[in-house]
């Protein structure tokens, strides 16, 4: 499974893990659902880390679209809901 | 000004994501972009999120063979943009570096000041030239972690431009072996999973763009307004060279007190008599140097002159000159010039 950190490039992950991941990342959407910022920042940065940990970085020259993709180390939440919009911050 | 326009097809069907036959898209997508889903977590979401940018892209060709020389002309242009990137927050925290040099000479003058206004018993004088250095100090301060911001954006960014690169050369590779091998229904899957590879690591750069240029925007502003802060006087610009308040009340002090002196040398010639004319000249050399001194170092020079003296004099005629009696017994309680002292 390819996951990527935007601004830090993609990591290869393996399946095992995903369960994991799922977890914190329900952490991470109720925290943008309940408006809560700082349990964002502490489930995105632990989320960030544990993909860090188990993955691997992927050679530069690969051209393989992710299956997930993570929000960068210092998004805001109010960056995070934007990106979750089809017209939000990524550039056409 | 962006830097990384957004190009928003005229049409906005979503069909891409289900017409793509490489990885298929679940339905629910669909309504995900709208904001009505079930829970799906975030990173899920926003990986379909940049699916749907790459297949509403794909979605616009007639040719699949047009979308990667149209992709791959898009990505020379981001590689453009990502090196100039670089290279304008270079710019600014040179600007920044700039900034605090100057921030720290003129926290370094008014330190030097207040301690000199307080050698002249004027603290209202050092209160205010500290002031200013504590506010010099703060602006330090934030420039400083600003600095370390622009730095890291300045990493990140180099970092993303050499990933770029590389993904536009191994683009560029993948792209001549389509096109030379070409047969209609392989070619779309392989274009399909390079161009979405291509052009997620295209929205990712495209982002980071934006978020240095928004912090280099930030600093240009505060650096201007530091910038205006220092025109204004206020900062104190040690760099400009022009004499602050501060300055001239301390150089105007230190005249006055030189005028003081050289009233109370002429009043001890006086009141001496035309004998003592050779010591008041010597009076004199000492209380220039002495003008901006505290009161013990001028003592501490009178006495080492007072011990020069019969050295110097007694060598040929030995006569029995007045000093020469009393260098060890100058009392310390001996005003700040004690040859006046003895001169009266």
């Amino acid at each position: 499974m390819i996951v990527r950190i935007l601004g830090e490039g993609q990591f290869s992950v393996d399946e095992a893990a995903t369960a994991g991941l799922n977890k914190l990342d329900t952490v991470l959407e109720t925290a943008v659902e309940h408006n809560d910022e700082t349990a964002f920042s502490t489930a995105l940065h632990g989320l960030l880390a544990e993909v860090r940990a188990l993955g691997s970085p992927l050679p530069a020259d690969t051209l393989e679209p992710s299956d997930l993709i993570l929000p960068h180390q210092d998004s805001s939440m109010d960056e995070v809901r934007k990106l979750l919009t089809d017209d939000g911050l990524i550039p056409g | 000004m962006r830097l990384v326009a957004r190009a928003r097809p005229p049409s906005s069907r979503l069909s891409g994501l289900s017409s793509r036959p490489g990885r298929p898209v679940p339905v629910a997508a669909k309504k995900l972009m709208k904001g009505t889903a079930a829970r799906m977590g975030v990173m899920k979401r926003v990986s379909l999120v940049f699916k749907a940018k790459a297949n509403k892209a794909l979605d616009k060709m007639e040719d699949p063979r047009e979308t990667l020389d149209y992709s791959y002309q898009r990505q020379l242009e981001l590689l453009t943009k990502v090196r100039r990137g670089v290279a304008d927050v270079a710019t600014s925290r040179k600007r920044v570096e700039l900034q605090m040099n100057q921030l720290q000479q003129s926290s370094t003058k008014l330190d030097d000041q207040a301690r000199k206004a307080l050698g002249m018993g004027r603290e209202d004088l050092a209160r205010a030239a500290l002031e200013r250095k504590a506010s010099a100090q703060g602006q330090l301060n934030d420039l400083q972690a600003q600095y370390a911001q622009l730095q890291g954006e300045e990493e990140k960014l180099t970092v993303a431009s050499q990933r770029l690169q590389s993904k536009v050369d191994a683009f560029r590779t993948r792209k001549e072996t389509i096109k030379a091998t070409y047969t209609a229904a392989e070619a779309q899957t392989r274009i399909n999973e390079a161009f979405s590879g291509i052009s997620e690591e295209m929205g990712d750069v495209g982002m980071a763009i934006q978020r240095a240029e928004d912090k280099t925007a930030q600093m240009q502003a505060r650096a201007g307004a530091i910038d205006e802060l220092m025109a204004s006087g206020a900062l104190d610009d040690a760099i400009g060279g022009r004499r602050d308040d501060i300055q001239s009340e301390l150089d105007m002090m230190a005249a006055s007190s030189d005028v003081e002196r050289e009233l109370s040398r002429l009043k001890g010639e006086i009141t001496a008599g035309a004998p003592k004319q050779l010591e008041g000249g010597a009076n004199g050399n000492s209380q220039a140097s002495q003008a901006t001194q505290a009161q013990g170092q001028a003592q501490a020079q009178g006495q080492a002159q007072a011990q020069a003296q019969p050295r110097s004099e007694g060598a040929p005629y030995a006569p029995p000159a007045p000093q020469q009696a009393r260098p060890a017994a100058i009392p310390v309680s001996d005003l700040p010039e004690p040859q006046d002292g003895e001169g009266s």
